[in-house]
């Protein structure tokens, strides 16, 4: 006797929209034992994730607050999974955004809060899109692997910041902690309701919807829809297909740029060491569960949030590292692979072998 | 000096080295790994692990081959047996083992445990320049250098590893033929990650005997962009790991020396370094100095219509 | 004496597919069994049941009159069935020694590599073949790789050799010497399972044919019970085969014109070596020659996919050397790709979007940045129907259709702006006849309109059928033109082994 595996028919839209909520349930499930493995209750720790990010105002503008960046980041992942491209480097994106809207706001002296914010998201998007841009030039030009380069990037980008932090930016007055400055009023975005939430999350919004419209309704979108369903394609129909890998690892970068630009813009008003803990590795998971689709983004992105808020609070509670996010977000993406394949495939047990 | 700096390139450049050729074995079957550097903190976890429990550096070896085999069975078993995506799913695996070594590891840190010692090796240590760095070393070294010789005996003398290598280039092919694809594809990914385990554990266990969250630092993605460096043969891949070796040792020698560079710019330099080496490679491979593996990231489903 | 292969009632879908449905034949030992049918009557899938690679929904297959069950390939191996599919399986980068060692049975782990060269040189020897075997497999010519696959079989021992289109690949005479090879294996007692849609070859050595068609197999014949039209007959059935006529207009103005053109591939050989080519408006030009010996080169040049290393393209006499794909596409040059589904299509996309994934960015498609989804369904519909595409559902992805299908969408895609210059890479590989005769009657239309074709085919009937004149190629260079009308078979067969220079009958 033998399994085998057999294609269904076309599957049920029910079915594929259904996978991401079954495979986060399986995961949280899992994650339990985990829990449970480190001394912690998991239905406790469940309950606290929830009631510290949403159970209040308080608890929900900060889970805004960390939907910000992720959204950013996971637009910027999802563009470049469109075209089967894979940018792994949002991380060391939102370092160089950050850095170069830093520099904008430490050194150029602008006094107009408008023409400042103008000057420091430019240099941001810039700066990020150039960062990955290099991995898209490699790749246009060489076929060099993307995800490898984007990678190493990151550290690269990580050691920069601290380089400059640490060293020529460092401020005088800041007791040797490795941050800069303060920003002056004019290099700050405008907070809400008290709280620590800014405009960078409406700018985010804004982002999605632009995404969304340039992905299914431009030339552009839909040239980016075939390199990816299949590049070979692409190139015979007479379509540019590196100069597009170029383009859209820049823009790529350049969204992920602007994440930078938000964090310190709208939240820590200073560059300093360890500006996102990870937000870039975290996109890949939205990316993936959003199926790229840019609302998906903002959805999935802020259940992220919710997790991100809540993991914060169980390292209070329970001195639980930081990194168990990942764990966490790495069970995800097992199962939604593992679901992918029972939407696919299924498996039927036959006779076989030569005396079966 | 010469010996001195040779002898921090060996020591170096080990982990990525145990690293590479366990992406080569992955990838030879024809499965991208990208969860190398997850593998490398659960080997080095695991290593030191079982040796502070234990107290012999063997049981420590041994365990972190076996939690990485278990960790890479799951990447094994989303690829091959359900055709997940490669990437996604090794990106995972990285994930999965950088947060699970974080909460095990929690109360490992700061433990201490004996180290390796050096066994000079009679007659050939005491050779001028290369003795003492390749000769009087540890046994974990030894096991690398012989580790070289074993994969490339598997691969072009043995049955099997033509089978492995078939698997790679084409599936089909090795299914007409009999071969077991899945099962032999998914002991390529499991025991390929075993040894990337044992590079893992050389950081815990010989470079800096404890465990430190995170510990890898990215040595993991310098690997697999090694293997392309190594054209996927293991003896370029020794070449490789102690380029990297190389560059490691006298970075940390000019920091030692006190130079007025940046400590944060210095640490760029290995994975600089890496990208370029890569854009080197690839632009080597597609001139045709090498192939990669022809099914290289592909998942085989036999009812496939053709 | 129990037939050596029974096969019952064997049924097998894929999803939207019935690929197979009650399909039941038998094979004696020592005989050579045809198995005939157009393309898409479900010869290969039966076959890949038979050795294991499918598995079956219902039916069943016994061996000497035991029931067996494949669950893979190993298991028909071992029953001693053996199978060279139409797309080898090879490992290019892997020597011939490999290639073929991987295939033996019994072989230990740690083995002797001496012994088992000697072993295999002795068999290649014995059938006066010419081959190196630490030769890596993708140096070879493709009607060598095909020996090579048929050594695994023999070194295996295998009882039942089933080969599936083996002389597509072959010239006349390549092919003749193959079936004598296959003459011996009978007489050495073993049986064979020959798959062809080609009529010749079928009369020459089957001692049974069985037809299959749309799944189904219709009857067995014994030899001598048959000719050549109740085969024909039997196997096209009372299908609609669309009428054509083609009217020779070819003028003398010269369209295109290729000099001494050079191609290298990755490897750094040379695909197209000095090659020299004229295309007259109107005509059809058909180019024979064995796969591999630079077709393909010569369709990516044309347009653009590929660069060429020297030489000159000249497009009405102007110089498209090296212009990329979308220039070409300007230039008036449209093309059918050889691997549809490779590079023909976006596989995940709907047929709409296929169908204006040239044209896009056209003022008929966009407003300023934006898509116009009206008119890129108003043109989806009028192409639907006049190429009467069977597309199912509004917004089903591509690869879901038929390969005739596939190829309609390519085709109407391509001769939507009426081009110029259409190249045409084995338009109607894997397509039915009435498909097929469709693919040639677009193309005859098309030529009646003042459209060239370089028609590249490794049929010689479909070339001598369709062609106004057929150029030879071997080896990346131009053998020679010859004259459809004027010609025969050997003749062509000689000059595509690069045996005989042009003949000087055509212009």
């Amino acid at each position: 006797m033998q399994l085998i595996t057999e294609r269904r028919e076309i599957s049920s839209a029910l079915f594929r929209f259904s996978a991401p909520i079954v495979s986060i349930a399986i995961a949280l499930f899992v994650a339990g034992f985990l829990l449970l493995a480190s001394g912690v209750n998991p239905l406790e720790a469940y309950r606290e994730i929830i009631i510290e990010s949403l159970g209040s105002m308080y608890g929900l503008s900060e889970t805004l607050v960390k939907t910000t960046p992720l959204i950013f980041t996971g637009l910027a992942v999802s563009l470049a999974f469109r075209m089967q491209i894979w940018n792994i480097g949002a991380e060391g994106q939102i370092y160089m955004g950050a850095m170069a809207a830093s520099g904008v706001a430490l050194f150029s002296g602008i006094e107009n809060h408008w023409l400042m914010m103008i000057a420091m998201f430019s240099a941001a998007f810039f700066c990020g899109g150039l960062w990955a841009g290099v991995a898209g030039f490699l790749r246009a030009k060489w076929r060099v692997n993307e995800v490898i380069v984007t990678l190493l990037m990151n550290y690269i980008a990580i050691l920069l910041v601290d380089y400059l932090v640490y060293g020529p930016w460092k401020d005088p007055k800041g007791f040797n902690f490795p941050l800069t400055a303060q920003f002056t009023d004019a290099a700050r975005l405008a907070e809400y309701f008290n709280t620590r939430l800014h405009s960078g999350f409406f700018l985010a919004i804004f982002c999605a919807l632009v995404l969304y419209l340039f992905m299914e309704r431009t030339v552009w979108g839909f040239e980016i829809k075939v390199i990816g369903s299949n590049p070979k394609a692409a190139q015979y129909a007479g379509m540019n297909t590196g100069l597009a890998i170029f383009m859209v690892l820049f823009l790529s970068g350049a969204i992920a740029g602007v994440a930078g630009f938000s964090e310190v813009a709208g939240l820590q008003h200073r560059l300093q060491h360890g500006i996102s803990p990870g937000y870039g590795y975290t996109a890949i998971i939205i990316a993936w569960l959003a199926n790229r689709s840019a609302i998906g983004v903002v959805i999935v992105s802020f259940l992220m949030g919710v997790l991100l808020v809540g993991g914060d609070s169980l390292q209070l509670l329970w001195q639980l590292p930081v990194a168990f996010v990942y764990a966490f977000q790495g069970l995800i993406l097992f199962f939604l692979l593992a679901s992918d394949f029972f939407i696919q495939y299924r498996v039927k047990l036959v006779r076989g072998g030569i005396h079966g | 000096m010469v010996e001195i700096l040779l002898d921090a390139t060996v020591r170096a450049g080990t982990p990525i080295l145990f690293a590479t050729l366990g992406a080569i074995i992955n990838e030879r079957a024809g499965i991208i790994n990208l969860g190398i550097e997850g593998l490398m903190l659960i080997g080095a976890l695991g290593g030191f692990a079982g040796t502070y429990l234990t107290g012999s550096l063997l049981t420590g070896v041994m365990a972190a081959f076996l939690c990485a085999f278990v960790a890479g069975a799951i990447h094994g078993f989303i690829t091959v047996q359900l055709r997940g995506n490669q990437i996604v799913s090794g990106l995972a695996l990285t994930m999965f083992g950088i947060g699970m070594t974080a909460l095990f590891g929690k109360g490992m840190v700061g433990m201490t445990i004996e180290g390796f010692e050096r066994i000079a090796i009679p007659g050939l240590s005491l050779l001028p320049v290369i003795g003492k760095p390749f000769f009087n070393q540890d046994w974990l070294i030894y096991f690398s250098f012989a580790l070289v010789a074993l994969i490339w005996l598997f691969f072009y003398r043995t049955r099997w590893g033509l089978a492995v290598r078939t698997l790679g280039e084409n599936p089909a092919a090795a299914d007409t033929c009999g071969v077991p694809v899945n099962l032999y594809r998914f002991l390529a990914v499991t025991i390929g990650s075993g040894i990337v385990g044992i590079g893992g554990a050389y950081l815990s266990l010989a470079t800096t005997p404890m465990w430190i969250e995170n510990m890898s630092a990215g040595r993991g993605w310098i690997a697999v962009a090694l293997v392309i460096f190594a054209s996927w043969s293991s003896p370029r891949a020794l070449l490789g790991a102690y380029l990297f070796g190389g560059i490691t040792a006298m970075q940390l020698r000019f920091q030692a020396m006190g130079t007025s560079v940046s400590a944060h710019i210095l640490q760029m330099l290995p994975y600089f370094f890496t990208i370029v080496v890569l854009v080197v490679s690839t632009i080597r491979l597609q001139k045709g100095a090498s192939q990669q593996p022809e099914s290289l990231g592909l998942s085989y489903d036999r009812e496939d219509r053709k | 004496m129990p037939d050596l292969l029974q096969i019952e009632n064997i049924r097998k879908t894929f999803p939207g597919v019935v690929a197979l449905d009650d399909v039941s034949f038998s094979v004696s030992p020592g005989e050579i069994h045809t198995l005939l049918g157009e393309n898409g009557a479900g010869k290969s899938t039966l076959m890949n049941v038979l050795t294991g690679l499918y598995h079956p929904d219902r039916g069943s297959i016994s061996i000497d009159g035991e029931e067996v069950h494949f669950a893979s390939p190993r298991d028909s191996l071992a029953r001693g069935i053996g199978m060279v599919h139409q797309h080898f399986m090879l490992v290019p980068a892997h020597s011939v020694f490999e290639n073929i060692l991987l295939a033996l049975d019994n072989v230990p782990n740690f083995f002797n590599r001496k012994e088992y060269k000697q072993k295999i040189a002795a068999l290649i020897d014995e059938f006066g073949l010419d081959l190196d075997l630490d030769s890596p497999v993708w140096k070879l010519s493709i009607g060598a790789q095909q020996w090579i696959e048929l050594i695994k079989l023999l070194m295996r021992d295998c009882r039942l050799l089933i080969l599936d289109e083996p002389t597509a690949v072959l010239t006349p005479q390549e092919a003749d010497r193959l079936f004598t090879v296959l003459e011996r294996l009978k007489k050495q007692g073993k049986s064979i399972i020959f798959i062809s849609h080609k009529m010749r070859e079928v009369m020459k050595i089957s001692d049974r044919v069985t037809i299959l068609k749309k799944g189904h197999s219709i009857t067995t014949l014994q030899r001598g019970d048959y000719d050549e039209n109740r085969l024909a007959s039997l196997m096209i059935g009372n299908d609609k085969i669309p009428q054509w006529q083609k009217n020779l207009q070819m003028s003398d103005e010269i369209v295109l014109e290729i000099e001494k053109l050079s191609v290298r591939n990755d490897r750094g050989l040379s695909d197209l070596e000095s090659f020299d080519l004229q295309l007259k408006k109107g005509e059809i030009l058909g180019i024979a020659g064995v796969a591999g010996n630079g077709q393909k080169a010569l369709a990516e040049v044309l347009t653009g996919l590929k660069n060429a290393n020297s030489g000159k393209i000249l497009a009405k006499g102007e110089d498209i050397t090296n212009s990329d794909a979308k220039k070409s596409y300007i230039a008036g040059i449209a093309h059918i790709p050889e691997d549809r589904k490779s590079i023909g299509i976006a596989p995940d996309m709907s047929v709409d979007e296929n169908l204006i994934m040239k044209s896009f960015k056209s003022g008929a498609f966009s407003r300023w940045i934006f898509q116009d989804k009206g008119a890129i369904r108003r043109n989806a519909s009028e192409k639907i129907e006049q190429f009467a595409i069977k597309s199912g559902p509004d917004g089903t992805p591509v690869r879901y259709l038929s390969g005739g299908n596939i190829q309609k969408v390519i085709i109407a895609r391509e001769l939507s702006e009426a081009p110029a210059v259409l190249v045409a890479l084995y338009p109607t590989r894997g397509l039915d006849i009435g498909s097929a005769e469709y693919v040639h009657k677009v193309i005859a239309d098309g030529a009646d309109e003042g459209m060239s074709t370089i028609l590249i085919a490794e049929d010689l009937d479909e070339l001598l059928k369709l062609s106004d004149r057929i150029a030879v190629m071997f080896r990346g260079q131009l053998v020679g033109y010859v004259d459809p009308r004027n010609t025969t078979r050997e003749e062509i067969g000689l000059m595509m082994s690069g045996e005989k220079q042009g003949g000087a009958a055509c212009n």
